[in-house]
């Protein structure tokens, strides 16, 4: 440690940490405008000057390392002259715009404008203006209003991995453009709106619709892929306006993916806000209280086992207990979480879970992809692999992946080939990558769904057992055999052991018409054309999308934004949503709905409030009892278990894995509904295969 | 006010040719193949040359900078960031002739305003950063090229011309308009820097002499 003399109190700060950091340390302020903790340091702001003992000059504190014994001091008369001289020369060619930049209220230059600004400009002269860009659906510009900090372009740089924008020119007429117009190809563009400190970017979807000062903020979980990135939805009037990332350093850090950001707009279009029954093949609305009793009268004489549930993607926990435990007290045990037909090893939690935590990825020094394409499968974990990439340095962290990647990884991949065969060639030590992995220190191994929706997933994940085994990616101290999920709802259904009994049907079974009721919680990703028509469907869900017209009874439940609701990530980690309005119309929470139907039906379910009903899956599953918080994962082990041997499990079949997400922008209700996503999804298209460098 | 760096009229395509094929062997021999970034000035400045001896017009495409990145292994936008930056990349077509005049302190106050007007009456170009109806010339207003001692300076393409005036201007120009290179230079009785008229001090040849 150092000690650094911060405005006579000392404090002691790691070696190559630099005057802000200690600055900070001491619990100063220091204003800053390029500056960003997850970005390279840029020093061209000079915001961020202090005055250092013995120096001729002020200093740029973002840039200047500490060393022993340095006095430092932030609030003199020359810092305090030298910040209003910065701020003088930023505004001369900012607009005098706030009153209508959507910036204004939660702007970094008007907030540091007011704090150590000089209030007053010499400047006479006529100000600069600049073209604005076209930088796609999302980021709306201003470029006038850009002071180049060139935090977007270290972000889009560093972070995302797509170097697209660049400060191009110099002097006055320096600018940040793509230089050719383009859009941003980025899933995590949305992030640079929250790193401009000013209003240079701005949400396109959302432009001049609110002020930040006028939202109600609740802290949530995002349910658009299965990383569980903590979002804070903030709401006006009972609409979600915008979706912000909050931070946890052990999920998303401090990003969040367009698809959480965007798809917003999803929420309020084609939502179901009253339930429906089919009579006679004419669908028509009626009241809760006719729909249950309709729902229970076809209930009344069937055999437990000839009800089935499947459960979508984006359910809460709750929900799911709640239908678990309904059908189970009418003796079935039909229920499947697994809408793609995935197949898990569930004999341990560690089975199914992202055993090193995201965190991990920081750790791990090489890295096996086994049929995952992560950018669209989870674009912060993507961004969390590129940052290991780039902090280990060239050929610090290789990475093999077996698939075919359909887009830019954004790091460098080796691709070792399509199938699982390859995997055999690890094993037996023909393929090079096999050394690779064995030379690590904490390799990592992330089996995805492309490998685990085949019929030789139990096979595939074997190898990859046996592998992590044999080259030390499973021991007491490091745990690197991951399954990367895209489903939000997955991995809690699977703590609930939301899955087929010993007699129970699967989800392929129940859609053939193993069942004779089929109740569809949010299950609109299965293939609706193979249910017969002698089955009734019972759908439970937001949005009116395929399932819902299959349906024969359609119960309006409650979108993720609008309910309370337990998220368990991909690395097994619990996670609390607050509800931040209310649902639309008749629309009530799954759980409520569920409880209220089991009271009809006459097995009324045993928790009436959700502390009851939450109390209950503590229960079912321990690691319910935990609430949320960032030290709070129950880590899977997998210490115990040998290794399998590989040929138990079947053959490997040789067939090259396929993508499970084909466009990225249309994946879930939510999206699909979504008129933003629409037009990503139209302006990026179905990515194309792009060959590894 | 704003830049001007969007080029109107881009090429289909670029492809070096021989001879920039064997600079451009020349100048990657010099780094580390994973630092081979470092040859984007280099390898733009064969691309500009190229251009100008392909087409007359010595500037550097949008898909020559696509180019050299893809050959260099980095990120376009880096390339189009440097080429950009740099005031002697021409990021769209220029005339035959780059007429370049330094109009910085020095060369102002030894009369470059004067050399400008030559240039704009003997090619008809009002502004700089226009080129001439004739597509010859290009004028440009440069900042201090570093030869205050011979200014004022008009340089052209990659020669300077020394010690200016409109008259000496006029006649560069009518030289380079019938396709000859007027030897660059000082333009009056002097050799390099030194004094008009040959040297002024240290004229006998030994120390001892003088005393």
């Amino acid at each position: 440690m150092v000690r650094v003399i911060v405005d006579g109190t000392p404090v002691d700060v790691p070696p190559g940490s630099s005057a802000l950091q200690a600055c900070e340390a001491a619990g100063k302020e220091i204003p800053r405008f390029c500056y960003h903790e997850r970005l390279s340091v840029a020093g061209n702001c000079r915001m961020c000057l202090v005055e250092v003992a013995r120096a001729p000059k002020p200093v740029a504190s973002c840039g200047f390392p500490v060393a022993d014994g340095m006095q430092i001091f932030t609030d003199t008369e020359v810092v305090r002259r030298a910040r209003r001289a910065v701020m003088e020369f930023l505004l001369i060619n900012h607009p005098l715009d706030c009153p209508i930049c959507d910036q204004g209220g939660e702007c970094d230059l008007q907030d540091q404008a007011y704090g150590y600004g000089s209030g007053v400009s010499r400047y006479k002269e006529d100000k600069r203006a600049v073209t604005d860009k076209d930088l796609g659906p999302l980021v709306k510009t201003v470029m006038t209003r850009c002071i180049q900090c060139t935090r977007c372009v270290r972000f889009s740089t560093e972070v995302a991995g797509t170097p697209e924008l660049g400060l191009v020119s110099r002097g006055e007429n320096a600018e940040i453009t793509t230089y050719v117009e383009k859009a941003l190809t980025s899933e995590l563009s949305g992030n640079l709106i929250d790193v401009c400190p000013v209003g240079a970017l701005t949400a396109k979807p959302s432009a001049f619709h609110a002020r930040s000062w006028e939202y109600k903020k609740t802290d949530s979980i995002d349910v658009m892929d299965a990383l569980g990135t903590n979002i804070q939805v903030q709401a006006r009037g009972g609409e979600v306006m915008r979706i912000v990332p909050r931070v946890n350093d052990d999920v998303n850090e401090e990003w969040l993916s367009d698809k959480g950001r965007f798809s917003i707009d999803g929420l309020k279009r084609k939502r179901l806000d009253r339930p429906w029954v089919r009579v006679h093949g004419k669908i028509s609305s009626v009241s809760w209280k006719d729909a249950l009793i309709a729902l229970a009268r076809r209930f009344d004489g069937v055999p437990g086992d000839r009800i089935g549930a499947i459960a979508g993607d984006l359910c809460d926990a709750e929900s799911l207990c709640a239908i678990k435990d309904l059908l189970q007290s009418l003796g079935s045990s039909n229920l499947d979480c697994r809408q793609d037909g995935a197949w898990y090893d569930t004999s341990a939690r560690a089975g199914y879970l992202f055993n090193s935590d995201i965190s991990g990825i920081d750790q791990a020094d090489a890295l096996l992809l086994v049929g995952t394409m992560p950018r669209h499968e989870a674009p912060v974990l993507n961004a969390r692999i590129r940052k290991r990439f780039v902090d280990a340095g060239r050929g610090g962290f290789p990475i093999g992946m077996i698939g075919t990647p359909s887009a830019d990884m954004t790091y460098d991949v080796t691709v070792l080939g399509n199938g699982p065969d390859v995997l055999a060639d690890i094993l037996s030590g023909k393929n090079a990558f096999a050394e690779v992995l064995q030379n690590a220190k904490n390799p990592m191994i992330i089996v995805g769904h492309s490998a685990l929706t085949r019929r030789d997933a139990p096979a595939i994940y074997a190898a990859c057992r046996e592998l992590a085994h044999a080259c030390g990616a499973v021991t007491p101290e490091w745990q690197g055999l991951n399954i990367l999920h895209t489903a939000a709802s997955r991995v809690g259904a699977l703590d609930l052991g939301f899955l087929p009994g010993p007699q129970g049907c699967d989800a392929a079974s129940m859609l053939r018409g193993g069942v004779e009721i089929l109740w569809l919680l949010g299950a609109d990703d299965v293939q609706l054309d193979r249910i017969p028509p002698e089955t009734f469907v019972v759908y439970l869900g937001h949005h009116g999308d395929a399932a819902a017209q299959r349906a024969d009874i359609i119960l309006p439940g409650a979108a993720y934004t609008e309910k309370p609701g337990t998220y368990v990530n991909m690395a097994g980690r619990v996670q609390r949503a607050f509800r931040a309005v209310f649902a639309p119309g008749e629309a009530r929470e799954d759980w409520r709905i569920i409880r209220a139907f089991s009271e009809v039906l006459g097995h009324t379910l045993p928790y009436d409030t959700l502390e009851q009903l939450r109390a209950h899956m503590a229960q079912v599953n321990p690691v319910f009892a935990m609430n949320g918080g960032s030290a709070q994962r129950l880590a899977g082990t997998t210490g115990g278990q040998a290794a399998p041997a590989s040929g138990q499990a079947g053959e490997l079949m040789p067939a090259p894995f396929r993508p499970v997400i084909q466009d990225y922008y249309q994946t879930n209700v939510i999206s699909r509904a979504s008129q933003t996503m629409a037009e990503c999804s139209k302006v990026y298209g179905v990515a194309p295969a792009v060959a590894a460098e | 006010m704003s830049t001007a760096w969007t080029p109107a009229e881009q090429p289909d395509s670029f492809v070096f040719d021989s001879a920039s094929e064997a600079e451009i062997a020349g100048v990657l021999s010099k780094y580390p193949e994973e630092r081979k970034a470092s040859a984007v000035m280099p390898l733009l400045y064969i691309a500009q040359r190229q251009m100008g001896r392909v087409t007359g017009s010595a500037w550097v495409p949008v898909v020559a900078m696509d180019v050299i990145a893809q050959r260099l292994g980095m990120a376009a936008m880096r390339v189009y960031e440097v080429a950009s930056f740099y005031t002697m990349f021409n990021t769209r077509p220029i005339g035959r002739y780059h007429l370049q005049v330094c109009t910085t302190t020095p060369c102002w106050l030894r009369g470059s305003d004067d050399v400008v007007e030559a240039c704009q009456k003997a090619t008809g170009i009002q502004h700089f950063g226009e080129t001439s109806a004739d597509g010859l010339f290009t004028m440009t207003e440069v900042e201090c090229l570093g030869a205050c001692a011979n200014a004022p300076i008009l340089q052209v393409d990659d020669d300077f011309y020394e010690d200016m005036n409109a008259e000496r201007t006029a006649k560069v120009i009518a030289e380079l308009r019938a396709g000859r290179r007027p030897t660059p230079g000082p333009m009056i009785d002097r050799n390099v820097s030194a004094p008009e008229g040959g040297r002024k001090t240290l004229l006998s040849s030994s120390t001892a002499d003088q005393e």
